[in-house]
């Protein structure tokens, strides 16, 4: 107890003498968030700056070890870290699908020489990191992925195209799933491979939402060469892998749910009340509803995380908070249209913020999609948590 | 405060599902509504659970009790829904108890809390008077006269009524304005010349009554709190009650849920489990989703209580709302999944969704507290 206070003691102090200023303030643009890579944009001095002083400690990722450069914390000093940050209002330091997804991969599956290769620079965040996993023809059935890694001998020669790329174009290297035995089952004939996107052959196409811009992209791999050091894990042995990975982005995903915003606030801005209730009593309702619901979810969170450290596990809860999570967020913007009326429709100008209320509204329907769909999740519940027969 | 249960918690859930599962199992309640005796529960299995010293769970030792806090009350609460176990838990330790922890003094504490924690008093509360939970609009009068105040008017939906040694009145003692409601609560024996109590029979099969009071007197020393003060602390008592109430939806819910479950599992068509039917199986993990929010907001509530925090009241109509929602889509589904056999009168699942709807209206419904959520968030 005395130690963490310690340590608690220390890291506000660090943290008051090394966060930069700029760095406390809202997140107000796309390019306030820093990626990192190899040649990285930074907006100003001060993100760079951080990401330096941060990643030095470890502290992009807390809890690995410090032997890749890790910041080698226990479960509580990270909590603690990540409280210490929140007090601050900082920015995080680094945002990386190499952090969330490919990192844990590793850990677990990848070779010695893997962790060291690759697990420092995503500490660092001198490598950008894309995801290849869905395919045009291969959404919810992931599995039946075709594209292909033929054995050549000292590499592996890459054919097909994925698609739902998050920053694809942005992005130096790819983790990518791949079909390496055609005549196995098709949980059994794929294979997690990790290569560059400079390589020859690798070409990208953003795509554009119904949102508009996205960070989107398709890939396409026209006789990519990948050397063999670059398997991730054992060769058909890709599906466990894959699905390892998937729990991290559902958690990920639903996650994003909770937001500040009140609705009642603005409300209250927008609508008005009489007699101290709001105008419009269907929508006060609706309102109700729904924050009842978001504190409970809050909760969920909360003694999910309290039940784990004390080693009372809920059980497969990530598809439950994939799931959740992400309707609570589209029935939230849903009722941010509801709320702030004609003004939701503006879509350019300055007097609509340039659309952003209704191209986030927009985009939000892709949660219950991405990252495997709300049907999924409640597949995967139905199944695995509640044990459901399949016949 | 943690969200997950410590040790000793874990600990008393575990004995009290042992015990219910074993004192009193569902086919107890049957039996009890197949063949109703004159005081509509049993005494003894009640000196039991007060042995365990779940009677006095949330009474402070000096009194009599063993001050295991809220949350042990709501662990309880949770398995007596599993079990339908019928007991003045709800009217005098939930309600009764509250009312005396929180306003009564020191004589009254003195007085009447061993007598709870040894299970001899049955105390409800005598708050409804219309058809809807709105205790605001109270008119029963109580009338300063020498040394005291003579009550007249007319209470409905009094929880074990017919039972009850001791009643905790709310009366309005004056007109409401700016600065009070005018509303005050009393002790009234229930052997006080002037009560009578008419015993109501309901469809969860449990205790409950109207109680007419015509020139009730009583003295000075029987009001609970400040007079025309009582609106503060019938609020405070009702925020517990709805988290308890919660509870107890949260062990019915899980119990209708877990009853579906093992149907799906074991019932064929077609030659198959129906359980394999996609459209089933999304509507069961759908509710799983539910159940498990119900148990965080009801546990974070309880620990809300524990902690003495100051908005509980917010917290307690977010919990009583969402369990209403809940367990009225869950038993409704359980019936509906059951197919046929749900519908008879030999399978238990009837009584999980009679017990439920009668708790649901106890202290407030679902849209009761979807309103009271707004008005005390501001809108």
């Amino acid at each position: 107890m005395l130690e963490l206070d310690e340590f608690r003691r220390e890291t506000r102090h660090w943290l008051e003498q090394n966060c930069p200023a700029e760095m406390r303030l809202p997140i107000r643009e796309e390019d306030d968030d820093c990626w990192g890579g190899m040649y990285p944009t930074f907006k100003n001095e001060a993100q760079e700056l951080w990401l330096d002083r941060m990643s030095e400690r470890g502290w992009t990722t807390p809890a690995w070890p410090r032997s890749i450069g890790g910041g080698g914390l226990s479960k509580e000093q990270s909590e603690i870290l990540h409280q210490e940050l929140v007090r601050i209002k900082a920015r995080p330091a680094l945002l990386s699908f190499g952090i969330w997804m490919l990192g844990p991969v590793l850990l677990k599956y990848g070779s010695e020489a893997q962790k060291a290769r690759f697990l420092p620079d995503i500490v660092r965040g001198k490598v950008r990191w894309c995801q290849g996993y869905s395919e045009p023809g291969s959404g919810s059935d992931l599995a039946s992925l075709q594209t292909r890694a033929e054995d050549r001998g000292d590499h592996y020669l890459v054919n097909g195209s994925k698609i739902w790329t998050s920053y694809g174009d942005k992005a130096d290297w790819v983790f990518c799933l791949v079909r390496t035995d055609n005549a196995a089952p098709k949980h059994e004939g794929i294979s997690f491979l990790l290569f560059d996107m400079k390589s020859p052959g690798v070409t990208t196409k953003p795509i554009t939402l119904i949102s508009g811009k996205s960070p989107f992209s398709q890939l396409f791999f026209d006789d990519v060469r990948v050397p063999k050091e670059n398997l991730v894990g054992e060769i058909n042995r890709g599906w466990e892998i894959a699905k390892y990975l998937l729990t991290h982005e559902r958690e990920m995903i639903g996650d994003m749910g909770t937001q500040s915003v009140s609705l009642s606030e603005l409300a209250k801005e927008h609508i008005g009340l009489r007699n101290d209730m709001l105008v419009d009593p269907i929508l006060r309702t609706d309102i109700s509803r729904f924050t009842i619901d978001e504190m409970a979810f809050s909760d969920t969170l909360k003694r999910a995380a309290d039940e784990a450290k004390a080693g009372q596990e809920m059980g497969a809860v990530s598809s439950m908070f994939k799931y959740f999570g992400t309707e609570l967020n589209m029935s939230r913007f849903e009722l941010m249209l509801s709320v702030t009326g004609n003004y939701s429709l503006g879509w350019e100008g300055e007097e609509f913020d340039e659309g952003n209320l209704p191209r986030a509204w927009l985009r939000s329907k892709g949660n219950a999609i991405e990252g495997g769909t709300s049907e999924i999740q409640l597949n995967i519940i139905a199944k695995r948590v509640l044990g459901l027969p399949s016949e | 405060m943690s969200l997950s249960l410590n040790e000793e918690q874990m600990m008393l859930q575990d004995s009290a599902r042992g015990f219910l599962q074993t004192k009193a199992p569902v086919s107890a309640f049957r039996e009890l509504r197949d063949h109703p005796d004159k005081d509509g529960f049993n005494r003894q299995l009640w000196a039991d659970m007060a042995a365990q010293g779940w009677a006095g769970i949330t009474i402070p030792e000096q009194f009599g009790g063993v001050d295991f806090g809220y949350t042990g009350l709501g662990l309880i609460l949770e398995e007596m829904g599993r079990t339908l176990t019928v007991s003045p838990m709800v009217s005098t330790v939930l309600m009764g108890a509250t009312a005396l922890n929180l306003g009564g003094s020191p004589a009254q504490k003195t007085a009447l809390l061993p007598k709870i924690a040894t299970g001899e008093l049955i105390i409800p509360l005598a708050l409804e008077e219309t058809r809807h939970h709105n205790p605001e609009q109270t008119s029963l009068r109580a009338t300063p006269v020498d040394k005291g105040y003579c009550l007249n008017g007319r209470k409905v939906f009094v929880l074990d009524a017919h039972v009850a040694d001791t009643f905790i009145v709310l009366a309005r003692t004056s007109e409401k304005n700016a600065n009070c409601t005018g509303l005050s609560l009393f002790l009234v024996d229930s052997d006080t010349q002037g009560v009578t109590v008419e015993r109501a029979h309901m469809l969860d099969s449990r205790n409950a009554g109207a109680v007419v009071f015509n020139d009730v007197t009583v003295s000075s020393e029987s009001v609970v709190g400040e007079i025309d003060e009582g609106q503060e602390l019938l609020q405070s008592v009702l925020d517990v009650a709805q988290i308890g109430l919660s509870a107890e939806l949260l062990g019915i819910s899980q119990q209708v849920f877990e009853m579906t479950l093992s149907y799906l599992k074991e019932r064929k068509q077609f030659g198959v489990h129906i359980g394999s039917f996609q459209a089933l199986q999304h509507r069961m993990a759908q509710m799983f989703c539910q159940i498990e929010l119900c148990k965080s907001i009801v546990r974070r509530a309880l620990n809300d209580l524990d902690a003495g925090h100051d908005n509980v009241s917010i917290v307690a109509s977010a919990a009583k709302a969402k369990l209403c929602e809940t367990v009225r889509r869950l038993t409704n589904e359980a019936i509906q999944l059951h197919g046929g056999i749900g519908m008879t009168d030999e399978f238990d699942l009837g009584f999980y969704i009679k017990r439920a709807r009668v708790a649901q209206q106890t202290c407030g419904d679902y849209n009761y507290h979807l309103d009271r959520f707004a008005r005390l968030n501001g809108y």
